[in-house]
């Protein structure tokens, strides 16, 4: 059953559309993870469905019910901020039980319930603290838990983790992930770091101005790419985008360019030739940058060291290549 | 580790400093310690000559029925001003944190009375609000007279002290409200909390240090800057009735004559500021420490 459907969702900011015209449908206890740059329309997206946007025409619907117009105070969502917006002058305990004592629950109730949602997150000891005296990490927790006590409808992320540090973002990432799918937490999540939404999504929606580019799972988006905004965006380093004349062993046609990902280029002592200008070994894979015959630069990812030589010849297997119209950009 | 610039040498630092020293010297100290001096003093009748006389000033005012009603008087005209002047603040700030046409016109405009002088605002009020000539006072029926009826006096110098003030009210508080993230709001709304509750629970407590702040401030205000106001208006009448403790410390010092007695009255204010704001420096302290 979509417990979140979106039609037809358009917002103008004066003359400049944020949002052009969305469809979506989310399915109960989906992780729905929004991908993009900044000013792609994913904040606006997901404040829309907050209603601290109104919406210049399209719908809102959640379990059935047209909420389009409907206060945000009243639509049962909740919201995790980037800043995480805890209430400074309340303990851990109130602000986890504030929506809870707006909607008149007695006491014993709240107590309960933030109790058992406080163990959830591992944070019974810090009840009694003020958002001050607590660190990003577990702000962050407090945040998710004043979310999930609720038990609302549905779940919006807007990029939750992005004031953390690398370590405790990859921490925090999985216990989201676990907890949201756990509690069949129906969620929309934004973020513009792409290993975020490849490893939390469900499915993926690849924003570019305003548009939906792509709406997947993560790794079709990944292996089938639809156009090529979409191809640049998801994989790091981006696939490398070649024109047919600088790789003529492809056969691509000439109104097509020709995308390839870094692990998908092979050696091959009869293929192009590659004059190295840098290397970066990552460890358990290296990074290798370098210039075709025809200028192109390319990238390739290996499997282990530094190969130690100046240049190597390098192929492009038929079966690894993604075709995009060179005008349009769509998939071939 | 913080970063400071260190002056070499003396001569610099006590250059820089002496302007503002000075300043505090002729104006504050040197002032206040004469009024101590002649606190304990009594001239006689042609100033010709003092004479030590101890405590006996304060002995007699303490005693001095006239003067603990003018202390009533100055507390219930403090709280009005300062509870007028900082809800009418508070609530123009509210209306001015939006994203309102012209908002910033309306911000400046309102700053402008706190640049005018007191005698002038008071003589805008006496415009407003005298029985014959004023603008509203006209309008208000045969039973409006400032200059006789007491309790109407009051009325408007408290309407006049507070309107001077509530600018200054109104830019604190719109400091204050606009550091408040917006995402706090946001996520209070998203929990169900509307208008007045999303106020009372977030936003008025939020505000808790400004309004202790501006509190002070503002019964400061009230006691000791009005004079102006206040004398231009009702000259401290109709019978004493708007008669607050500056008031009457000029009436017996420079029209009474009693200079001691007047000297005494000031020290006793100046012990009263004391203690205000060292409640309130006690206060901020231990808010910016928790």
């Amino acid at each position: 059953m979509a417990t979140l459907e979106l039609q037809g969702l358009t917002k103008n900011f004066g003359a400049t559309g944020v949002l052009k015209s969305l469809d979506l449908t989310l399915a109960s206890g989906e992780m729905l993870v929004i991908v993009g740059a900044s000013g792609c329309g994913k904040s606006t997206l997901l404040r829309l469905v907050a209603g601290l946007e109104s919406p210049s025409s399209g719908r809102i619907i959640l379990e059935g019910e047209d909420i389009t117009n409907r206060d945000p105070s009243k639509r049962d969502i909740a919201m995790v901020f980037q800043n995480y917006a805890l209430y400074p002058h309340m303990t851990v305990a109130q602000n986890m039980g504030y929506a809870l004592k707006l909607r008149g629950e007695t006491k014993e109730e709240i107590a309960q319930k933030v109790a058992e949602t406080a163990k959830l997150l591992g944070l019974d000891e810090l009840l009694g603290r003020r958002p001050g005296q607590l660190s990003g990490g577990q702000r962050q927790r407090v945040a998710m838990g004043r979310a999930i006590v609720r038990q609302p409808k549905l779940f919006l992320f807007d990029e939750p983790l992005s004031n953390l540090d690398a370590k405790l973002r990859v921490t925090m990432r999985a216990e989201i992930r676990r907890l949201q799918q756990r509690l069949g937490i129906t969620s929309l999540y934004v973020t513009h770091d792409q290993v975020e939404a490849m490893t939390m999504a469900d499915r993926l929606i690849v924003m570019e101005a305003g548009r939906a580019s792509q709406i997947a799972t993560p790794m079709e988006i990944f292996e089938r790419p639809a156009n090529l905004f979409v191809a640049q965006f998801i994989g790091s380093p981006a696939m490398n985008i070649l024109q047919p004349s600088d790789a003529p062993s492809t056969g691509a046609p000439n109104n097509a360019v020709v995308g390839i990902r870094p692990e998908h280029v092979t050696l091959d002592a009869n293929g192009l030739e590659l004059l190295i200008d840098l290397v970066e070994p990552l460890g358990a894979e290296t990074l290798i940058y370098g210039t075709l015959p025809s200028g192109q630069r390319l990238t390739l990812r290996r499997p282990g060291g530094p190969p130690g030589v100046a240049n190597l010849r390098v192929a492009f297997p038929q079966e690894a290549l993604h075709l995009f119209d060179s005008k349009t950009g769509e998939r071939l | 580790m913080e970063r400071r610039t260190l002056f070499p040498g003396k001569l610099l630092p006590i250059a820089l400093m002496a302007p503002q020293l000075l300043l505090t010297f002729i104006f504050f100290l040197w002032p206040a310690a004469r009024a101590i001096e002649e606190s304990v003093t009594a001239a006689n009748a042609f100033g010709t000559d003092t004479l030590f006389v101890g405590f006996d000033n304060f002995a007699a005012l303490f005693t001095d029925s006239q003067y603990w009603s003018s202390v009533g008087r100055t507390l219930f005209f403090c709280a009005a001003v300062s509870l007028v002047a900082m809800t009418l603040g508070l609530l123009f700030a509210n209306f001015a944190d939006r994203n309102l046409r012209g908002k910033n016109w309306y911000r400046t405009f309102f700053i402008w009375p706190y640049a005018v002088a007191p005698a002038l605002s008071a003589v805008v009020w006496v415009f407003l609000a005298d029985p014959q000539i004023g603008l509203i006072g006209r309008y208000l029926g045969p039973n409006w007279n400032y200059g006789l009826n007491g309790n109407q006096a009051m009325g408007l110098v408290i309407a006049a002290s507070a309107w001077k003030q509530v600018s200054y009210n109104f830019i604190f508080y719109l400091a204050a409200l606009q550091s408040i993230p917006r995402s706090l709001v946001e996520a209070a709304t998203l929990d169900g909390a509307r208008g007045f509750t999303r106020f009372r629970t977030i936003i008025w407590p939020l505000l808790w240090p400004t309004t202790m702040f501006l509190l002070v401030v503002n019964l400061v205000y009230a006691a000791f800057d009005t004079f102006g106001t206040i004398y231009a208006l009702t000259g401290g009448g109709p019978a004493g009735a708007t008669e607050t403790l500056v008031v009457k410390v000029y009436e017996d010092g420079y029209i009474g004559n009693d200079i001691g007695g007047s000297a005494a009255q000031s020290v006793a204010l100046m012990v009263l500021v004391v203690a205000l704001v060292s409640l309130q420096f006690k206060f901020l302290n231990r808010r910016t420490a928790a």
